[in-house]
């Protein structure tokens, strides 16, 4: 007999849920991870001698309400809010903070427009009520469309309540939002660009697109349903940045009797008669299991886990059209002293707390957009910027600070050159822009840290560079993802699941992947 | 004035005249109403220059429905098309791709490309034809209203899932993917060609202010396909006489069913009492009553213009404002004084074809960033037919009319002056670029004229300029069409109908709408 | 204008009624001489001699080759020796036939695939994962074929191949007519023969020494028509005619699997995985839709049905490609199936049908109906399912000591 049920292939956070909601059920579950970390794309690491960072993902609060309470994470791990969701300064000296008050976020907006201070509460109210529809379409296992089976009813009564909030004549309207660019469905709300900017740039931060892209509007409600917060973006910070979440997340698996590998990459799952076995180490070592549940991406999972020739045409043709296309470069700046943004002269310094968007306009989020499509990265990149040192000041020397910056756009495709060269040009670009509104960070730098979309596919295994495990379009989203006719979490190999960002309802630290496939799971095993 | 009709229809486009066709075959007594001094809206062939005879505006007409050509005996009525034998693409560095209508030429073309693009392009057919198989029923259907729950729309509604549920997996599979991705990388699932890309991805932008890397132009090209699914006209046809002669045609079928057809008579307003359409009044004064009314103006035109605000639920007047037009088109009408010379055309006699310039999918996307931002493209993609090469009467012995159909120009240009100075810099940047490809271009031209979109408001009364009356996005169509709840060719004022393009189907000279529309006011299905 | 074959200097002159048509966009001769029934008697006692330059042949070469080969065909690639050649049908994912051809293999890590329909995407498309390369060599290689009971001896003055030991569905590499050749002892006639495939620029010079030996072998150049006479005598089956290729038509319902071909004996379950395994490990078990046979007509009573309108029989001199009804019962009330190609076999004197029929009613003996429509009245000619090839003499497969 087989000493394990299970065998989760990564220690990612959606990996970690499954082996902590399987083991919860009484599986014997063994996780293993290519690296000596748990954690994935939420990882804190010391890139820099002193300094940890939350290498790629930061943002803790999109972790599923759900999966909080069951695998109990409040209790292992302490998250730090923000009261500010977004602080944007301008290119003129002034600026807008969106704060979680939104009195106060209204007094805000109404320095740049009355009327959108006054949309501002009824957009709040719509975009959460359509966000809830969405939160629970997030729950549901995809139905294998256009096939609705008698499960897919069951699954789909968590849709009930939110549909009924919505009302039945915003139905329709929900239908007309969702293939929209995120542009036209704030402008129809707002007329300042800046407000415009404030409230839809992060949508992008998940996309290789711009604003004016249809389908932006989905990813701009997808983040609202999962924000935690109410609004579109959550805000706030792990103690011991995103690695503690992980931690906690593994904490969880381990509390319900699972066991966590590190340092132990997996060659190949083991097929017999289109059935899996177990796994193959790349050390030789062979493991049996009835159960492989793979928390890599699509293309590893079936191009190098499995063997692509014995999958059916049509399978490895949606296989390969999987747009990935990641465009993030992640810098990482060690600062002797905090920013001083000139923008924030005087005000708040709690506005600091939260993200930092540089994104004037949506304009200039499209236009750091376009360069992409013609294999460049942005001359005005737009920066999503924190600095978790503010919280947790643990993370740093003595009053020194992390700042981390999320840069969009620059494709993981040059059209020329290649990132080797470009890693530390485009981190000027980026350091530069930063300094436009922090004037003094230049020389306050200590250390910096770059990570192009080439080391995200190479340290962290992300193909392409893109966190998501594949694009948040429309095409690839709900029943489509990550492979038309295999979105409920099952593979082509039965006793093989797929549990990562790759499959539905996609990326950011949810943890719902991993919680729907750990359902499926333990469904079919009935 | 006190004459009566049964019927009155504004605006004798297109789509007004085949309304009033239909009603009038249906025995009623029909008036159309023409505000300009010729019928046939956007399709109209004027002589601007003595002698010389223009398609203004738009200038292809496979679209047409075949059940119209067929119900109206159009054929009887002076309809005759000339297929467009061949496509011809000029690239920048010298070399082309032609498409031809033999498959074994058009096979051996495409392979000096790609082999595997030659391969795979009768399968690429195949699959369109299945798409516009799929797609077809829904064509003919009264849009549903979502938020509705009477029995007719639940009946829609359930015949729509049920033709879903019947295509089959792959075929929705690849349809969600036709409705939401962006036409080249639905290309690029298929061809590797930069140039066959190109060529067939310009069908995906025509009359859209979207680029081909922008998701939901992938539904475009499918648009187009329609025309050839019911193998009406094998290729995109030119009509014999210019594209007015398709109006002519439509109200010589009109007329003969009794119809009235009135130019030179602008309407001021529909007169509507205790919410009933009872007429129309005049720009002179004169009022003349109807049963029925019926709009074949955009919906812009239909509910913001003809009728008082107070006459529409608030909700309507709301979705109204926010329809989208963003006309993207401009349209350059050449008098020449001999035939153009295209050095890289190996066989002269392409030149009767369409010569479509549109030599990379760069130069395409590019020219859609320049009018995304700065109002046109600076080198823009051009569909250029010489009608004159097919129909030597439309122009002097030996002379030529040229056609030239311009993405992308937007409504608005003001870094350009005033409207006639922008009108200036769009015509030159139009003959400059056409003038790389045909260098003795400029030496030939005797008349010129050009249209902006905001000429095709002014002339013709598009709203922005928009020839489908509308974009053909994703959140405009079907039931969102031109609002929801009123996609059923129906205002909430009685007697008050409908029949543009602005309406499902949507734009293009189909006739779909004119007919649909017919359809719902007779009650009765034909 | 269609594009020429490296032999068009030859084979242009000789076809005197410019009888052409398109295959694979280069114009092949249908007949040399206004009539094809020389050309047929040529290849039944003689031999005829075609320029097949126009195949589409694939090069599949690397470590993986073989993994690739086994993933696309229905026959296990694992079991080809070096020197075999195989006939094989590959199919889509649901087990439906997109085309067939012949795999030979040249090498241990070498392959070449014959085909009707372009397979390069496909061949590449499913290298996914694999070390493989696949080539497009069409234009790089020009072939002819010399089929007949006097091929053996003809081609024997032009090469120093051991023929008599080449056996059927095997090839080698020969110095033919003084060039560098592949010989495979296939063709599509079902008699003996051979083709022979060199680079281009060896084509005429080939050519030239097979005419110059010609007439003392009874050789004629011959065209489709009469191949395609010879063929359904042999029971080969035409695409576009027999079947319609998967990739090629959005309709399930026109779609066939080798099963339904009647190809159940090339189907090899128990190997490697291959595209459409599944699919047919299902249908084998659940029963297939169709199976095609061969049905031999009653020509004494289509006979009688001519003589009622005064006219004697009239029977087909070429092979007819296109749907006729079949049925179980002379009063045409129960349709099973149709009838795909059809000709009067001049060798056997047989009016012989390739039919697609309703598995039930497809075994051998069984007695149907096919109907025949004389001046556009409807009859049913009785007919009998028999086993393929209707013609199968032993010289197709002889060899060794036989072969002398």
């Amino acid at each position: 007999m087989a000493a394990h049920d299970v065998i989760v292939i990564g220690a990612g956070h959606n990996g970690l849920v499954t082996a902590a909601y399987l083991a919860k059920a009484g599986r014997r579950v063994l996780v293993l991870e290519r690296r000596e970390s748990i954690g994935g794309a939420a990882v804190t690491e010391e890139l820099m001698p002193g300094f940890r960072v939350s290498s790629l993902a930061d943002g803790p609060g999109y972790l599923s309400a759900r999966v909080r309470r069951d695998l109990k994470v409040e209790s292992r791990v302490e998250i730090l809010a923000s009261d500010s969701v977004a602080f944007c300064p301008q290119p003129d000296g002034s600026q807008l903070t969106i704060w979680r008050d939104q009195a106060r976020t209204i007094e805000e907006i109404a320095r740049f427009s009355r009327a959108d201070a006054e949309a501002y509460p009824g957009f709040v109210e719509l975009m959460s009520r359509i966000g809830d529809v969405l939160g629970a379409l997030m729950e549901m296992t995809p139905p294998d469309l256009p096939e609705v089976g008698m499960q897919d009813l069951r699954g789909g009564l968590g849709l009930f309540g939110p549909l009924r909030r919505l009302g039945r004549k915003r139905i329709g309207d929900l239908l007309r939002v969702l293939p929209m660019p995120a542009e036209d469905l704030l402008s129809e709300f707002f007329e300042s660009p800046v407000v415009k900017a404030a409230i839809g740039a992060s949508a992008m931060l998940g996309i290789s697109f711009g604003p004016r892209e249809a389908g932006t509007a989905y990813t701009f409600l997808a983040n609202w349903a999962q924000s935690g917060n109410g609004l579109f973006r959550s805000a706030g910070v792990v103690k011991g940045g995103m690695g503690a979440l992980t931690e906690a997340l593994g904490d969880a698996a381990r509390g319900f009797g699972a066991e966590i590998r590190t340092g132990t990459p997996v060659e190949k799952a083991l097929v017999r008669d289109d059935r899996v076995v177990g796994v193959k180490l790349a050390d030789g070592e062979e493991l049996e299991a009835r159960v492989v549940v793979s928390n890599a991406d699509p293309r590893t999972t079936f191009e190098q886990l499995l063997e692509p020739h014995t999958l059916d045409a049509s399978f490895t043709r949606n296989l390969r059209a999987i747009k990935y296309r990641g465009s993030s470069v992640r810098v990482h700046l060690a600062v002797r002293e905090l920013p001083e943004f000139s923008a924030l002269a005087g005000g708040d310094a709690a506005a600091l707390r939260g993200p930092i968007q540089i994104a004037p306009s949506l304009d200039y989020v499209q236009r750091a957009f376009d360069c992409t499509k013609y294999g460049r990265c942005s001359e005005n990149p737009y920066l999503d910027v924190l600095i978790p040192t503010l919280s947790d000041p643990d993370l740093a020397p003595e009053g020194q600070h992390v700042v981390s910056i999320t840069a969009r756009y620059a494709p993981y495709a040059l059209r020329s050159g290649s990132w080797a060269t470009h890693r530390d040009t485009f981190a000027d670009v980026v350091v530069g822009t930063l300094a436009e509104y922090a004037p003094g960070i230049r020389e306050t730098i200590l250390h910096r840290h770059v990570l192009a979309p080439t080391d995200l596919e190479s340290t962290y295994g992300l193909p392409e560079g893109n966190p998501n495990h594949g694009e948040m379009t429309l095409d690839q989203f709900f029943h489509m993802r990550p492979i038309p006719g295999y979105a409920r979490y099952r593979t082509p190999i039965s006793g093989m699941y797929l549990c990562g960002a790759g499959t539905h309802p996609g990326g950011g630290v949810t943890g719902i992947p991993g919680h729907n496939a750990a359902r499926e799971i333990l469904a079919d095993a009935k | 004035m006190t004459q009566t009709y049964d019927a009155i229809v504004v605006g004798g486009g297109h789509n007004g005249l085949t309304c009033a066709a239909y009603l009038a075959r249906a025995g009623r007594k029909v008036l159309v109403l023409e505000r300009r001094h010729v019928i046939g809206g956007a399709a109209v062939t004027e002589e601007i220059h003595p002698g010389y005879k223009f398609t203004v505006c738009s200038y292809v007409v496979s679209l047409l429905r075949p059940e119209v050509i067929r119900e109206l005996e159009l054929a009887k009525h002076g309809l005759q098309i000339h297929p467009l034998d061949h496509v011809f693409v000029p690239k920048e560095d010298g070399d082309h791709l032609i498409s031809y209508p033999d498959p074994a030429k058009a096979r051996d073309e495409l392979k000096r490309h790609s082999p595997r693009d030659a391969e795979m392009m009768p399968r690429f057919t195949e699959m369109m034809y299945k798409m516009a198989y799929a797609v077809k029923p829904i064509l003919g259907y009264v849009p549903p209203n979502p938020n509705s729950l009477s029995l007719r729309d639940l009946r829609t509604l359930r015949a729509f899932g049920k033709h879903l549920n019947g295509l089959g997996k792959q075929t929705f599979h690849e349809l969600t993917k036709i409705m939401t991705m962006s036409v080249d990388d639905f290309l690029a699932e298929y061809f590797e060609s930069d140039i066959v890309r190109s060529m067939m991805g310009l069908s995906g932008i025509i009359g859209t202010m979207l680029g081909v890397k922008s998701p939901g132009t992938a539904y475009v090209l499918l648009h187009h396909f329609m025309g050839e699914l019911d193998g009406a006209f094998t290729a995109w046809g030119a009509q014999k006489g210019g594209t007015g002669g398709v109006s002519e045609a439509i109200a010589s079928a009109a007329r003969s069913h009794g119809a009235e057809i009135r130019v030179e008579a602008p309407v001021s307003q529909i007169i509507v009492r205790n919410g009933t359409a009872v007429g129309v009044a005049l720009e002179n004064g004169d009022e003349i009553y109807a049963r029925t009314i019926v709009s074949g103006c955009d919906p812009k035109v239909t509910f913001r213009k003809l009728v008082e605000e107070k006459e529409l639920p608030p909700e309507l007047v709301t979705a109204i404002d926010k329809f989208k037009y963003r006309g993207s088109s401009g349209k350059v009408n050449l008098a020449l004084d001999a035939a153009p010379i295209f050095p890289g055309m190996p066989d002269p006699s392409l030149i009767k074809g369409s010569i479509d310039i549109c030599p990379s999918v760069d130069y395409i996307e590019q020219a859609y960033d320049d009018a995304k931002y700065d109002g046109f493209s600076k080198r823009p993609c051009m569909e250029v037919e010489i009608p004159t090469t097919i129909d030597p009467t439309m122009a002097p012995p030996g002379k030529h009319v040229v056609s030239i159909f311009v993405q992308y120009a937007s409504y608005n240009m003001p870094e350009y002056g005033d409207r006639d100075q922008q009108r200036e810099a769009f015509g030159n940047a139009v003959i400059d670029t056409l003038s790389e490809f045909s260098p003795n271009l400029k030496d030939l031209i005797l008349h010129k004229q050009v249209l902006t979109p905001w000429d095709m408001e002014d002339k013709i009364g598009l709203t922005e300029g928009n020839i489908f009356q509308g974009e053909l996005t994703l959140d405009q169509l079907f039931c969102f069409r031109p609002a929801i709840g009123w996609a059923d060719y129906r205002t909430p004022i009685r007697n008050y109908f409908q029949c543009g393009s602005g309406t499902h189907p949507g734009g293009g000279i189909t006739a779909g709408p004119g007919r649909l529309a017919a359809r719902e006011i007779l009650g009765e299905e034909f | 204008m269609p594009r020429v074959t490296p032999l068009h200097s030859r084979v242009g002159p000789l076809c005197q009624g410019s009888r052409w048509e398109e295959w694979s966009g280069f114009l092949t001769a249908t007949m040399y001489e206004l009539d094809h029934l020389h050309e047929y008697n040529a290849i039944r006692t003689g031999c005829g001699l075609f320029d097949v330059s126009p195949l589409l042949k694939y090069d599949i070469r690397g470590r993986d080759a073989v993994t690739l080969m086994n993933r696309v065909i229905v026959r296990d690639a694992k079991k080809c020796r070096i020197g075999q050649v195989l006939y094989t049908t590959w199919c889509d994912d649901d087990g439906k036939v997109i085309d067939d051809g012949t795999v030979s293999r040249l090498a241990d890590d070498h392959f070449r695939l014959t085909a009707a329909v372009p397979a390069l995407h496909w061949l590449q498309h499913n290298a996914i994962g694999l070390e493989a390369t696949v080539e497009d060599v069409s234009e790089q290689i020009a072939a002819v074929s010399i089929q007949g009971p006097t091929s053996r001896d003809l081609l024997a003055k032009l090469t120093n191949a051991d023929l008599p030991n080449l056996r059927f569905f095997h090839c080698t590499q020969a110095d033919v007519a003084g060039a560098d050749a592949w010989i495979s002892r296939t063709g599509y006639t079902g008699d003996l023969g051979y083709e022979v495939f060199v680079e281009p620029q060896n084509a005429v010079k080939l050519w030239d020494a097979m005419m110059e030996l010609g007439d003392s072998y009874q050789m004629r150049p011959a065209g489709t028509v009469a191949l395609d006479l010879a063929r359904v005598e042999a029971g080969l089956l035409l695409i576009d005619a027999d079947f319609i290729s998967a990739a090629q038509t959005m309709f399930d319902v026109q779609k066939t699997s080798p099963y339904d071909l009647g190809l159940a004996w090339m189907v090899d379950l128990e190997k490697d995985f291959f595209i459409g395994q599944r699919a047919l490990r299902e249908e084998k078990e659940k029963g297939s839709r169709w199976l095609t046979v061969g049905l031999e007509l009653d020509v004494t009573v289509m006979e009688k049905f001519y003589a009622e309108w005064g006219m004697p029989l009239h029977l087909p001199d070429r092979t007819w490609a296109e749907a006729v009804p079949v049925f179980a019962d002379a009063a045409q009330t129960k349709h099973i199936g149709r009838g795909t190609s059809g000709t009067w076999s001049p060798v056997l004197k047989k009016y012989v049908v390739i039919a697609r029929l309703r598995p039930e009613h497809a075994k051998p003996g069984n007695k149907i109906f096919i109907e025949e429509v004389i001046e556009a009245v409807s009859y049913s000619v009785p007919a009998t399912v028999v086993k393929m090839p209707f013609f199968d003499p032993p010289r197709k497969k002889a060899w060794g000591a036989e072969a002398k």
